[in-house]
C-alpha cells in the first residue's frame, strides 16, 4: 500500500501548530512538560543552592549512627545503643500497629453505626445521627487530646493501687489495672516453652505463636471447604447439613490443644516501685490515639455504609421479604453484598486517612514514624529534608500498598459483568 | 496518571522550596532595615521566657534579646519575640524566621558544627536534673529504676536520660512531650514520677505550681548544660555583636557597673576598662560596626548580668535559682568576661 496524501492538501506551516486542530493538543502538551520541567528544574536548583549555603548536604549516613534516645513502645527489641534506622523502623512499626488497630475498629463500628443509622427504632436512629455528628464535625487533633486528658485527669496513678486498703483495685479477677499512664495487661506465659525462631537482627517469634498462627490459617481452610461440601450438599439434595458445629471444632479445638501442650497460663501484672511489671503496659497515647481514630474514621464510615445501603434499590428488599426471609437474613445476603460494591471504594479512601492522621501521634507523645524519625532524629541530626523526604517516601508506599490491597478486595465485590 | 504525578511531584519540590530561602546581606543590616530584632525564645518557662499577664515578654534570655536589640537598634523593646518548642526552635534560626536563638539551649558540638549554628557563649552554666514529689519518698535519682520519666523531645536532655539510666542500669519509662507546659500538666496529673530538664527550668516550672514545696529536685546534676544564645553560622559580624552584647553584660557587672550608677560612671570612672566598655574612651563600638554607645544602652536596658539574674530567676524571685557556677570567676563562678580593649 503506498502512501498517497489527499490532492490539495497544503504544506505543513508553522501556524498550524496552534490553529490545525490535527497539532493542537500535540503543541500544547509540549509548551506544558517544558514549563513544568523548567519549575522542577528551578526548585531542585534553589534547593540545592540554599543547602550549600547553609553549609549542608544531602545524605542518609545518619540513619546509621547511633541513636541514643529510647522509645517508650518497641514492638521489636530496640535500645538507645542501636541505630536511627532501627529507631524509624519501631516508628514504622509503632504506625502500622495503630493503624491496623485503628482500621479494624472503624470499620465494624462504622458498619453497625450506618445501618443504625437507618433503623426503624426512631430513638435508635437518632443517636446514631448524633454520634456521626459529633465525631465528623470535630477536628482529630482535639479528639485525641480530650480522651488523652480524661485519661489522664480520671484514672489513678499506679499508687493508688498500693496497699492493704488501696484507693483502686484491679479489675477482670485482679488481671487488668487502668491507671492514668497506661492499661496493665496480663501477659501470656508458657511452662512449655518451645523456644523462639531468629530472623536475625534481633526479630524473633516464638514457636508457640507461630503454631497458633497456622493452626487458626488451617482452621479457616478447613472450614471453607465444610461450606463448600455443605453447599454441593444443598445443591444436590436441597437440604442443608448443619455445619456449625463442625466450625466451631475446626476454630477452637487444635488451638485448645495446643494451650494445653505449651501449657499456656495468664501472668498477671503486678505493683514493683514505681509501676506495674510483669504484665503488658498498653501506653494511654496508644489507646487514646487508637481510641480517636476509630470513633473519627467511624463517623465517615457509617455514612458511606449508609449511602451504600441507600444505593440498593427498595425493590432488594421486598423482593427478598416476598421471598420469606427474615430482616437480618436480607441485610446480611441480599442488601450488604449489594452494597459493598458502593462502599468499599470510599472506605478505601477512608483507610488511608486513618494512616495518615496516626501522624498526630505526636500530640500525645506516642512514637510513630513521625515521632521518632520525623521528631527525635530528625531533631537531634538536624537532617531536616532527608528526615522528611524519607518519612514523605514511607507515607506514600503505606498508602499504595493499601489502596493496592483493598483495590484486590474491590475486584472481588464489585459487580461482575460477564 | 503520568499527571499526577507530576502534579504531585512540582507540590512536593515546592515544599522544599519553600524550607529553604536564599540569605542575602548581613543580619545586621537587614535588622537595622527593619527596625526589629526576631528573637526565638522558649514558648513559656517563667523566669527565663514568658509574656505576664500584659503580654510583655519578660525574663533572662528576654533581657538578652532586649540587650541586643538596644545594642543594635538604640532600643530595648524593638523586639519582636518568637516563641519556638526544642523541636523547632534551630530550623527557626536556620532558616532565617529569627536572628538570634536565645531559648536555653545547649552548646553542644554537633549542634555547633553539623547543624550550622555558632554558640556565641554562655549564658547560664545548667545542668540536667530531676524533680519528683516529696510523698514519692526519693531522694536520689539512683532510687528512680522502673520509673515513668517525662521528658521534652527533641532536647538533648533526652540523650542525657537514655545514657543516665544505662549507665546506672536501671530501666524506665520515658513520656515524650513536646512543651514544657505539656510537661507540667502531664506531672502534675501523675502521668510521669519524674520530670526532667536542666535544674534552672525545673526551679521555674516548680515556682509555678500552687504547691512547690511539695516538690524535691534530686540533688544528681547527671550532665553539664551550657545554655547561650546562638546565631546562624557564617554571618560573623552579627555573632560577634551577640557575643559582646553578652560580654557587655557580664563585664559590667564585674566593674560594678549597673543601671543605676551608668550614667555617672559614664562622667566620672578613671577606671580604663569602664571607659572604653562605655565609650568614652576609644571606640570599640566602631570596631562591631555601631555606635560608641552601644554598650551603655545594654547595661541601661535591664541592667548588667547580675541585675537580670536577680530580677528574674534570682533567690529573691519565686524561681529562687543561686548563683552557684554562674557567680563571677572572681566569686568562684565560671563567668569570665574577655578584656574589652
Amino acid at each position: 500500500m503506498t502512501d498517497v496524501s489527499a490532492p490539495g492538501n497544503p504544506p505543513f506551516r508553522l501556524s498550524m501548530l496552534i490553529y490545525d486542530r490535527r497539532y493542537r493538543s500535540l503543541t500544547f502538551q509540549v509548551i506544558v512538560f517544558i514549563l513544568v520541567m523548567a519549575g522542577l528544574w528551578w526548585l531542585v536548583d534553589n534547593t540545592i543552592k540554599n543547602l550549600a549555603l547553609l553549609g549542608k548536604n544531602f545524605n542518609f549516613g545518619f540513619l546509621f549512627q547511633r541513636a541514643g534516645y529510647d522509645i517508650p513502645q518497641t514492638p521489636i527489641p530496640y535500645t538507645s545503643d542501636d541505630t536511627h534506622f532501627r529507631a524509624a523502623t519501631v516508628g514504622l512499626l509503632n504506625t502500622l500497629i495503630v493503624s491496623v488497630l485503628g482500621c479494624i475498629a472503624a470499620t465494624f463500628l462504622g458498619i453497625i453505626v450506618g445501618v443504625a443509622r437507618l433503623s426503624k427504632n426512631w430513638l435508635f436512629a437518632r443517636l446514631m445521627t448524633v454520634f456521626v455528628e459529633i465525631f465528623r464535625n470535630m477536628p482529630l487533633l482535639l479528639w485525641i487530646l480530650i480522651i488523652y486528658a480524661i485519661f489522664t485527669e480520671i484514672l489513678p496513678t499506679p499508687a493508688a493501687y498500693r496497699g492493704e486498703d488501696a484507693a483502686w483495685s484491679m479489675i477482670f479477677f485482679d488481671h487488668v489495672a487502668l491507671t492514668n499512664r497506661y492499661t496493665a495487661l496480663p501477659t501470656m506465659a508458657m511452662t512449655n516453652d518451645p523456644g523462639s525462631l531468629d530472623l536475625g537482627a534481633r526479630i524473633t517469634f516464638n514457636w508457640a505463636t507461630i503454631s497458633f498462627a497456622a493452626v487458626l490459617i488451617l482452621g479457616v481452610i478447613v472450614r471453607r471447604m465444610i461450606r463448600n461440601w455443605a453447599q454441593s450438599v444443598q445443591d444436590r439434595t436441597g437440604d442443608r447439613p448443619r455445619t456449625w458445629w463442625m466450625s466451631l471444632a475446626v476454630m477452637t479445638v487444635p488451638s485448645l490443644i495446643l494451650i494445653w501442650y505449651f501449657g499456656l497460663h495468664l501472668v498477671a501484672p503486678e505493683l514493683t516501685g514505681f509501676n506495674f511489671t510483669g504484665g503488658l503496659n498498653v501506653s494511654n497515647a496508644l489507646v487514646a490515639l487508637w481510641l480517636a481514630l476509630t470513633l473519627y474514621t467511624a463517623a465517615f464510615i457509617a455514612e458511606i455504609v449508609r449511602a451504600g445501603i441507600l444505593a440498593v434499590s427498595k425493590g432488594q428488599t421486598e423482593a427478598a421479604y416476598a421471598l420469606g426471609l427474615r430482616p437480618n437474613r436480607t441485610m446480611n445476603l441480599v442488601i450488604l453484598p449489594q452494597a459493598l460494591r458502593v462502599i468499599v471504594p470510599p472506605l478505601i479512601s477512608q483507610y488511608l486517612n486513618l494512616t495518615k492522621n496516626s501522624s498526630l501521634a505526636i500530640a500525645v507523645g506516642y512514637m510513630d514514624l513521625r515521632g521518632t524519625l520525623g521528631g527525635t532524629t530528625l531533631n537531634q541530626t538536624g537532617r531536616e529534608l532527608e528526615a522528611i523526604v524519607l518519612m514523605m517516601l514511607v507515607y506514600l508506599a503505606l498508602s499504595l500498598i493499601i489502596s493496592g490491597a483493598m483495590n484486590i478486595f474491590n475486584a472481588r465485590v464489585k459487580l461482575k459483568e460477564r | 496518571m503520568t499527571k499526577t504525578v507530576f502534579l504531585g511531584t512540582v507540590a512536593a519540590a515546592s515544599l522544599f522550596a519553600g524550607m529553604s530561602l536564599a540569605q542575602e546581606g548581613s543580619t545586621l543590616a537587614q535588622v537595622k532595615e527593619r527596625d526589629e530584632l526576631n528573637c526565638g525564645v522558649n514558648t513559656g518557662l517563667v523566669g527565663f521566657a514568658a509574656p505576664d499577664a500584659n503580654g510583655n515578654w519578660t525574663g533572662f534570655d528576654v533581657a538578652l534579646c532586649r540587650a541586643v536589640a538596644a545594642a543594635v537598634l538604640g532600643d530595648g523593646n524593638k523586639v519582636r519575640f518568637v516563641p519556638t518548642t526544642g523541636q523547632t526552635r534551630f530550623t527557626a534560626l536556620a532558616s532565617g524566621e529569627v536572628d538570634v536563638l536565645a531559648r536555653n539551649s545547649t552548646w553542644t558540638f554537633s549542634r555547633d558544627t553539623d547543624l550550622a549554628l555558632d554558640f556565641v557563649g554562655v549564658n547560664y552554666y545548667d545542668g540536667q536534673g530531676f524533680m519528683v514529689r516529696k510523698d514519692l519518698g526519693v531522694t536520689s535519682a539512683k532510687e528512680l529504676d522502673g520509673a515513668t520519666v517525662c521528658i521534652q523531645t527533641g532536647t538533648t536532655t533526652e540523650l542525657n536520660l537514655a545514657d543516665y539510666f544505662r549507665a546506672n542500669g536501671m530501666n524506665y519509662t520515658p513520656v515524650n512531650i513536646d512543651s514544657n507546659a505539656e510537661g507540667e500538666q502531664q506531672y502534675m496529673a501523675g502521668a510521669c514520677d519524674a520530670y526532667t530538664t536542666d535544674v534552672s527550668g525545673l526551679a521555674a516550672t516548680r515556682a509555678a505550681f500552687a504547691d512547690p514545696e511539695n516538690h524535691v529536685i534530686l540533688p544528681e546534676i547527671i550532665s553539664k548544660e551550657p545554655l547561650g544564645p546562638a546565631v546562624r553560622h557564617g554571618d560573623n559580624n552579627w555573632g560577634d555583636i551577640v557575643r559582646w552584647t553578652l560580654n557587655a553584660l557580664i563585664a559590667a557587672e564585674e566593674y560594678g557597673v549597673t543601671s543605676r550608677n551608668i550614667e555617672e560612671l559614664v562622667r566620672s570612672s578613671t577606671n580604663p576598662e569602664v571607659q572604653r566598655l562605655l565609650g568614652a574612651s576609644d571606640d570599640l563600638g566602631a570596631m562591631l560596626g555601631l555606635d560608641n554607645e552601644w554598650a551603655r544602652r545594654v547595661i541601661m536596658t535591664s541592667g548588667n548580668y547580675g541585675e537580670i539574674f536577680a530580677a528574674n530567676i534570682g533567690e529573691q524571685t519565686p524561681i529562687g535559682l543561686a548563683r552557684g557556677l554562674n557567680a563571677q570567676w572572681t566569686q568562684g563562678g565560671l563567668l569570665y568576661a574577655p578584656p574589652f580593649r
